[in-house]
């Protein structure tokens, strides 16, 4: 083995993966979903395995919060088959969650410790311990007496997922994790997520950049079906993403990259 | 003992007031994040004919509260499986008619002295067995609050992600409900069934001017339902007012002077110029 492909199996997490049943965190063969019966995404098949990165890509509307709540059981299976084999946390989009509650960031973090504690035992010292470490992570230690509700919404975004770590789940669901969040904190949490996924969880990230999704390690390309799973260097070629994103594509120049043109209008002048 | 407060029926008042205060002042805070105002409402005058049957039956009135909440609730659940009627409309309806049904009982010619007490509330004629009664009924609400505080808190932040943690948002808002009950039968005595409402939102609503965080809420909210009590019944000794009445009113004052004081503390805030 040369000198290169050893440091990319360190940067990149193992090239070579056992494919025993228990690396499997989540899989879906043929699945649909949706809500009061109705379709929202069809046909979907994929497979979570520990330590990857999955980008889920496409619209809004086109079925990324969907598909995160079908494991969490919120969208309702049609058909097709779900198997769900690890314990999850959700990052929702913080709209979600309530800002006039009467919660602290490290009451937010605390909360996460309530998986692992039986009903009647109370956060104690060393879940408080445990939840600031999470925030420290996160970049938000210095903020754990904020109220919930004061922070920006890129702080309250880290306060969720540091509750995540707390709960310590196997596999993290964040949707749209980088809305709202500057250049830094961006990059932070980036590199965060890679380093949660080196820990092996697995880790399905809603997202809306492309560049991003490329450096992860598969994509799901979602438009109320699925277009494409697979690795980011096989599946996003133009055919994919114009199918995805309903051929507002077009190509960097110079770049050899490819972006994507916000919905088109007509206007009439 | 000094003023007021020197005769024994005022003394077992106070106490009265106080329990009263504590399971109200506590779980309150609950309620109010849980949106369950409407339902606390709806449940104190939906057991009402309960409260009664018990009475008129020399049963204990644990026993009629518990029977009657259950009707109601079962009354509540057939009644917005009718096509066309809402959850909202189902309450109202069945609340309505149960609480017609239990003052009719209670204001009827043969009913025994003391049943009108049950519905505006009879806090001077607390005695000893009530106050035992009360305490109890306390303990128990302050306790499971104790117990049961994280995960109400999980719960009433985010329902979808408790559900990760394994924590059942409908076991959270069955365990708040059950609380209620056992808290508007601590009040009921006190207040009575039309009351006990004041003592379950107004220290709450009150805390909740003032306070960012749970606990100190909560503890604020029992200080102003005792404090809020001892003053109603002050006012009802010099004044000759309606215990019951004085003391919800001295809630409303509190409520007003926290919303007043805070809005006048709060900054002017300057809007963004484009």
């Amino acid at each position: 083995m040369n000198r290169a492909a050893a440091s990319h199996e360190v940067d990149g997490g193992p090239l070579i993966r056992a494919t025993s049943d228990r690396d499997v965190l989540a899989e879906a063969a043929g699945l649909t979903v949706g809500y009061g019966g109705v379709a929202a995404i069809e046909n979907v098949s994929f497979r979570v395995r520990r330590g990857e990165r999955i980008a889920l890509l496409g619209p809004n509307g086109g079925g990324k919060t969907t598909l995160l709540r079908s494991i969490t059981g919120e969208a309702d299976r049609i058909s097709g088959s779900l198997r769900v084999s690890a314990s999850w946390a959700t990052v929702p989009q913080t709209e979600r969650s309530r800002l006039d509650y009467p919660v602290s960031a490290l009451d937010v973090a605390v909360m996460g410790s309530l998986a692992s504690l039986p009903w009647w035992r109370q956060p104690g010292r060393r879940e408080r311990a445990a939840a600031l470490q999470a925030l420290e992570r996160v970049g938000m230690v210095k903020l754990a007496g904020a109220t919930f509700g004061e922070l920006s919404a890129g702080q309250r975004q880290r306060v969720l997922i540091a509750r995540g770590l707390v709960q310590d789940a196997g596999l993290l669901l964040l949707d749209e994790p980088f809305t709202g969040l500057d250049a830094s904190s961006s990059d932070r949490l980036e590199t965060l997520i890679g380093a949660l996924a080196t820990e092996e969880r697995g880790i399905l990230i809603a997202t809306h950049d492309l560049e991003q999704a490329r450096r992860w390690d598969l994509v799901v390309c979602l438009n109320r079906r699925q277009i494409a799973f697979g690795p980011p260097g096989e599946v996003l070629n133009l055919a994919v993403l114009e199918a995805t994103y309903g051929g507002a594509i077009v190509a960097i120049p110079d770049s050899g990259g490819l972006g994507i043109l916000p919905p088109h209008h007509h206007h009439q002048s | 003992m000094i003023g007021p407060f020197s005769d024994p029926v005022m003394q077992r008042a106070l106490v009265e007031a106080t329990l009263v205060g504590v399971c109200g002042g506590a779980l309150g805070c609950w309620v109010i994040f849980y949106g369950l105002s409407y339902a606390s409402e709806s449940l104190a005058h939906g057991l009402f004919p309960g409260l009664v049957a018990a009475a008129l039956l020399g049963l204990p009135l644990v026993l009629g509260a518990g029977v009657g909440l259950v009707a109601a609730a079962l009354a509540v659940a057939v009644a917005s499986r009718v096509p066309g009627v809402g959850r909202n409309v189902a309450v109202a309806v069945v609340v309505t008619s149960l609480f017609g049904l239990g003052v009719l009982l209670a204001l009827s010619p043969a009913s025994p002295p003391g049943i009108q007490a049950l519905l505006f509330g009879d806090v001077l004629g607390a005695n000893d067995a009530d106050l035992a009664l009360s305490g109890a009924l306390a303990l128990g609400i302050v306790g499971a609050l104790w117990l049961l505080h994280g995960r109400l808190l999980a719960v009433g932040f985010d329902r979808d992600f408790a559900r990760s943690l394994g924590v059942s948002a409908a076991a959270a808002d069955a365990a708040v409900l059950t609380l209620l009950a056992g808290a508007i039968l601590v009040g009921v005595q006190g207040m009575g069934n039309l009351l006990v409402v004041a003592v379950l939102i107004g220290p709450a609503a009150t805390a909740r001017q003032l306070s960012s965080r749970m606990a100190p809420m909560m503890l604020l909210s029992v200080a102003v339902a005792a404090l809020a009590g001892a003053a109603g019944l002050c006012l009802s000794y010099y004044a000759g007012t309606a215990a019951g009445a004085s003391i919800a009113a001295a809630l409303v004052a509190a409520y007003l002077a926290a919303a007043f004081g805070r809005r006048s503390r709060l900054p002017i805030t300057v809007e963004e110029v484009p």
